[in-house]
């Protein structure tokens, strides 16, 4: 078995002309107004995307019919300062629930003044989804979990 | 690095091709070493080396009289490029609704 190189962090830094509390409800309680509708895995096309709003709750998409399809869970819970998310999207684009097999972001909100807000992004941990992504096959039928799919399939190789 | 992202993720979807991408996992090979024991012919397992090749998921080196293949880091990083660009969309999305929201809540 060859050591697993880590893939560099992706980070982002965003200013929201907007408090910190509200910045945080919006990235939060507020995903599916931001969400691009085309990111999805779930059989069903996307309705909703829900994060429950405490440690531990889960960040899930909700089908047209009503199917729910995880995607990781909420691991920090800190409004209006910090979030961690475990991304948990595994290689064959679908929930993996072992933890040691996700990703995870992190946003923090900065408060630069009453109302701008610093916003700091990180995704990282990508090559933990390596053992998940060894169950690629074909059958792939969307944008986004191809290249999810194909993140995860040359993450385990970086 | 500007490649063509769609060709690439629809390379590795062939079985074959995932083994052999697997094999290389391991190591740099041959493509002798690559065929050995796969239930396709060795002409078909250069075929396959070829597509990912040409989508910058493998390299090609010479080494004495030999062909030896590789992963591409370099094509690897591309895909963490496509991540790079998925957030940095996504948040800029996220700005706006939580501006406009804001807009619309003092209102």
């Amino acid at each position: 078995m060859n050591a697993v190189a880590t893939i560099p962090s992706v980070r982002h830094t965003i200013i929201v002309e907007a408090p910190r509390e509200h910045a945080f409800e919006v990235f939060t309680r507020g995903i599916d107004t931001w969400w691009f509708r085309d990111h999805s895995i779930g059989k069903e096309p996307l309705q909703e995307v829900v994060m429950e709003p405490r440690a531990g709750g889960r960040v899930f998409e909700r089908g047209i019919h009503g199917a729910e399809c995880d995607w990781g869970r909420v691991l920090v819970w800190e409004p209006p300062s910090r979030l961690v998310v475990a991304w948990q999207i595994g290689g064959d684009w679908r929930f993996d629930p072992d933890p040691a097999h996700a990703s995870e972001y992190e946003a923090r909100f900065i408060a630069e003044t009453p109302t701008r807000t610093r916003v700091d992004f990180e995704h990282r941990h990508f090559e933990r989804h390596g053992d998940a992504a060894r169950k690629i096959r074909d059958g792939v039928d969307s944008g986004w979990p191809k290249l999810l799919a194909a993140y995860a399939e040359t993450a385990k190789a970086a | 690095m500007k490649t063509n992202l769609k060709i690439r993720v629809q390379a590795p979807g062939d079985p074959t091709r995932i083994a052999i991408f697997e094999r290389l996992e391991r190591g740099p090979l041959a493509v002798g070493e690559i065929a050995r024991g796969m239930p396709v012919t060795r002409s078909a397992v250069s075929q396959h080396l070829k597509v990912l090749k040409d989508v910058g998921l493998v390299t090609r080196q010479r080494a004495a009289n030999r062909q030896i293949y590789r992963i591409d880091a370099d094509g690897v990083a591309g895909l963490r490029d496509y991540f790079d660009r998925f957030w940095q969309e996504s948040l800029q999305a996220f700005k706006q609704a939580a501006e406009t929201s804001l807009k619309e809540k003092s209102r």
